[in-house]
């Protein structure tokens, strides 16, 4: 089968304007899905994997964020151009998304049933009976336990893998062509992250979906992606496809972030940390941003900055060596 | 929950008894002797005596305290200086103008400052955010009998399209009489059909609850404005949009719903605070209502009214906090349900 | 010990930053700086009132009868009331007699609350139930009226309506001191105060005292153009100031009588309390907004 780019996201640049200076959250961002792959998006807390994903949507909140440059390529359209109309259209019924807390996300004061109704109602053009019958097939669908009872509780009713479940069952519903999942298993119990993921990949086969998948944690990206995407500091550092990356990673920071995984059955004294912190935004940083912190930096690194080169079929890197 | 209002319950019957003893104490420190009030002017000494005894003045504190409670059970809370009617039954002659008026204002300050503090959180930090948020404390701020008089200078004396008080036109009154069922003359006049009426109860009605709502109208557009300026950095609002769902009805419907909350108890706090306000806002326009009574009786040091007042207000007072509070725990989910 | 003495000299100094940072956050807002700029106006007009005054005996209550009633004009620039007082200077040399009794009621009301808060607080147990049930108690009832019952009580004068306010206050600074000293009963500097032997009223007075008086100060500061407000609504009632003192309520309420062709005599002395009320909550809207820690961090990483 042909590989069709789904979506694209060519040099994305997204600043928060604060009181403390501008913060570059994405600095000159690209990557692309193709359709029906599981990209992993991973990097730690801060690195901007989140915020890109919000870019896509344009949900970045206005004072103090802004989306500066840069396209989004999406059934032939730059989603950057398009009035807000027009993107209220493509949300949650193209590109859906389902987010980290998933009781914050829900709005605490309308029960599952109305909030996944109103959704179905919204795009699907259904009536209240028949949003009601596919919210309740959706749930079932994500394994949610009696599910005609749970759409007339609230939020703070339900577990937090229900929830989750009922929030993958909004965006399932929906039948969009991405979702984007912002890692939807974090907040949750580690058994049930398991469970979670487990569904997610059972969904995605069963459905088709392509997923963008957003996550700090590298077993997860192990377990689900076909490709990966490293971020860092706002920029990608390295992509491949899932098995290059974790047999032979190139970036520095990659390699560091495998060797901080601890291995099962081994007993190590300490856990390997990636020495030093992450750059604050604010700062303007000339040459390589990890360059302080990476252990084969040259002194080339901290003046010029790499750019992305493709060292082997599929597999980008960005460092000089 | 039913605990939970159980124990409200009894947390207002000892608020009540501390009211009571506090209303007490006040009425018995005043400087003039009520039993040479209530005889009137140049009293004979031994006319003041026999009242003493009558009024039981001559008892110790503690059983004065123990009639004083037995009367207030059973209804009576003295006779007014002035008139020699029962306290009690001025109160409830003069009630249903108030109520009249504080339920007009009441809806008006709701009406006004719920949109209001949504338009500025809204659109925070322009230009109309900060005129609205001038408008809100402005209100909270303007002394109410100065603004009621501004009101009767500019829309009576200048412009002369509102009366200057009253609660109807007395010549309308006379040619088509207001048929008087639930005390409420706009309603009374719209039921029997009496357009007459109802225009000029209407137009009387306007500057008046204008001048009572000012102050609820400041408080609510503030309470609402900080409370939906929370909500719309909730995660739940970004997901609302992540589906499509319109500003407009992010805005008052998914946001709204959850900052209705502190507002409806802000509303609630203002009613029964309404009821001061009563006093300035009556007596400049002529209303027939408790304000006007109680501010007589302070002009004319009518202690029994005053005190009767006092007790009747407070419990008002109280009772509506209490019924804001369960209404509120009603309201929320997560008590109901427990 | 030492130690404990530099670590509070050392919350001074922290404060102090603080509080500079602070100013500059109240600033920013053009309203707050409105509200600034009037009360600086208020406190100079009150401070210099006699001298401002163009009649200042007039303005004390010496009546001038050839005068009455004249609209205002070069020589009267508010006009003149009934009795032929400069309007002006009444309301300047009000602004000195509203101001003082507004600082005094302040004052009664920290005199009161706050001790009763610092031994709710410290003390907990059967004395905390006691105080915060009486607070509550008076709490219950709408302050105004609770004043004005007062007021009729005792009888008219000013004594009695600086007291008559104060009553309904002081349990609100009951309870803000009250949480502080809870909070602050746990800290590290009281701990060792304890551990060195010093006695609960030493610890009570030199070292949760001070660290509780900065947000009943805020808190006073921003309750002040309520307070304003209620003596001017008792002043209009006649339960305040007694004539021929010039009082802002008193005014407005004297020129009822001839509001309709006179209007200048209550026109502008309402005026006054509406912009001196105003000015307060402006200030006080501006710095709750900057003490409040959600809003000065607007900025959420994701």
């Amino acid at each position: 089968m042909a590989a069709v780019t789904v979506l694209s996201i060519r040099d994305l640049k997204t600043y928060f304007y604060t009181q403390e200076g501008v913060s570059r959250a994405v600095d000159g961002v690209s990557y692309h899905v193709i359709r029906g792959e599981t990209l992993g998006v991973v990097g730690e807390s801060g690195c901007g994997k989140s915020v890109t994903a919000l870019s896509i949507l344009r949900l970045i909140p206005s004072p103090p964020g802004k989306i500066v440059s840069g396209e989004i390529i999406f059934e032939g359209h730059n989603l950057m151009d398009l009035p807000l109309d027009k993107m209220r259209e493509i949300r949650g019924n193209k590109i859906s998304m389902i987010f980290q807390e998933p009781l914050t996300s829900l709005n605490p004061v309308f029960t599952i049933g109305s909030q996944l109704s109103k959704v179905f109602i919204l795009h699907q053009n259904l009536t209240k009976k028949e949003a009601k019958k596919k919210a309740i097939e959706m749930l079932s669908a994500c394994e949610m336990p009696s599910p005609e009872r749970i759409m007339k509780e609230y939020p703070y009713q339900l577990s937090g893998g229900m929830r989750q479940r009922a929030m993958i069952a909004m965006a399932l519903g929906c039948n969009s062509k991405v979702l984007i999942a912002d890692e939807p298993t974090t907040a949750l119990d580690v058994t049930i992250q398991a469970q979670i993921l487990d569904l997610t990949l059972q969904l995605r086969k069963e459905f088709g979906m392509t997923m963008i998948l957003i996550t700090h944690n590298l077993g997860i990206v192990a377990k689900a992606a076909d490709r990966v995407v490293v971020m860092y500091a706002g920029e990608k550092v390295e992509e491949a496809d899932v098995f290059s990356l974790f047999e032979k990673p190139r970036h520095p920071y990659t390699i560091a972030l495998m060797k901080s995984i601890p291995i099962l059955g081994r007993s190590e004294k300490f856990l390997k940390e990636v020495k030093g912190v992450v750059p604050a935004p604010y700062l303007e940083i000339s040459g390589c941003k990890f360059a302080d912190r990476c252990p084969e930096a040259m002194r080339r690194c901290h003046r010029e900055k790499p750019q992305l080169r493709e060292v082997e079929k599929g597999h980008l890197v960005a460092c000089f060596r | 929950m039913l605990r939970y209002i159980i124990k409200r319950l009894i947390w207002l019957a000892f608020v009540l008894l501390g009211l009571c003893a506090i209303t007490f104490t006040l009425s018995r420190i005043i400087p003039s002797d009520p039993a040479a009030s209530y005889l009137g002017p140049r009293p004979r000494p031994e006319q003041v005596e026999k009242v003493r005894v009558q009024l039981g003045l001559d008892k110790p504190l503690y059983v004065q305290f123990a009639y004083y409670m037995r009367n207030l059970v059973h209804g009576d809370l003295g006779e007014s200086l002035r008139t020699h009617r029962p306290v009690l039954q001025g109160i409830w002659e003069h009630l249903p103008a108030s109520l009249d008026l504080m339920i007009t204002a009441i809806f008006i300050a709701l009406s006004v400052g719920i949109p209001l503090g949504v338009l500025s959180a809204k659109k925070e930090n322009t230009t109309l955010d900060h005129l609205t948020r001038l408008f809100s404390v402005a209100n909270v701020s303007v002394p109410s009998f100065w603004l009621a008089m501004i009101f009767q200078i500019v829309f009576f004396r200048w412009l002369g399209i509102f009366p200057i008080g009253g609660r109807i036109d007395t010549v309308v009154n006379l040619v088509s009489p207001i048929k008087q069922i639930t005390g409420f003359y706009a309603l009374d006049a719209l039921i029997t059909g009496n357009w007459a009426a109802l225009k000029s109860t209407l137009s009387h009605l306007i500057l008046p609850s204008i001048t009572l709502a000012a102050y609820s109208t400041g408080l609510i557009a503030r309470m609402t404005r900080s409370t939906m300026l929370e909500v719309l950095r909730e995660d739940y609002i970004t997901t609302a949009r992540a589906y499509g769902i319109s500003e407009r009805e992010i805005l008052f419907v998914q946001a709204l719903r959850n900052a209705l909350g502190p507002t409806l108890t802000t509303a609630g706090l203002c009613f029964a605070f309404m009821l001061t306000g009563t006093f300035f806002v009556e007596l400049i326009f002529f209303w027939p209502g408790l304000g006007t009574y109680t501010v007589n009786a302070i002009f004319l040091n009518d202690y029994p009214v005053i005190m009767g007042i006092t007790i009747i207000m407070a419990v008002f007072y109280v009772v509506v906090n209490l019924a804001v509070d369960i209404l509120l725990a009603v309201a929320n989910p997560r008590i109901r349900l427990g | 010990m030492v130690m404990e003495i530099q670590k509070t000299k050392h919350n001074w100094l922290n404060k102090g930053r603080e509080y500079w940072r602070g100013m500059n956050l109240i600033l920013k807002n053009p309203l707050t700086t409105f509200g600034l700029g009037i009360i600086i106006i208020l406190v100079a007009t009150a401070l210099l009132a006699p001298y401002l005054a163009p009649y200042p005996e007039q303005g004390r209550g010496m009546s001038n009868l050839k005068e009455r009633l004249v609209p205002p004009g070069f020589r009267h620039p508010f006009g003149t009331d009934n009795l032929g007082r400069d309007i002006l200077s009444r309301i300047i040399i009000g602004a000195r007699t509203s101001l003082k009794a507004a600082i005094a009621v302040v004052l009664i009301v920290i005199a009161i609350g706050v001790p009763l808060g610092l031994i709710a607080g410290y003390f907990g147990g059967k004395v905390d139930e006691i105080i915060m049930r009486f607070a509550d108690m008076i709490l219950a009832f709408p302050s105004l009226l609770l004043a004005i019952a007062i007021v009729a009580s005792l009888g008219p004068n000013l004594l009695n309506a600086l007291i008559a306010i104060s009553i309904p206050w002081w349990p609100w600074y009951t309870r803000l001191v009250r949480s502080q000293v809870i909070s602050l009963k746990e800290m590290q500097f009281v701990e060792s105060a304890r551990a060195i032997g010093a006695s609960r009223l030493r610890i009570m007075f030199r070292h949760i005292l001070p660290n509780c008086l900065s947000p009943v100060i805020v808190q006073a500061t921003l309750d002040m153009g309520y307070i304003i407000l209620s003596l001017a609504s008792l002043g209009f009632l006649g339960l305040g100031t007694q004539p021929p003192a010039a009082d802002w309520g008193v005014m407005v309420s004297d020129g009822r009588e001839f509001f309709l062709k006179q209007w200048w005599i209550s026109t502008f002395s309402g005026v006054a309390i509406f912009l001196t009320v105003l000015a307060f909550n402006l200030l006080g809207d501006g710095v709750r907004e900057a003490l409040d820690p959600k809003i000065r961090w607007r900025f959420q990483r994701k």
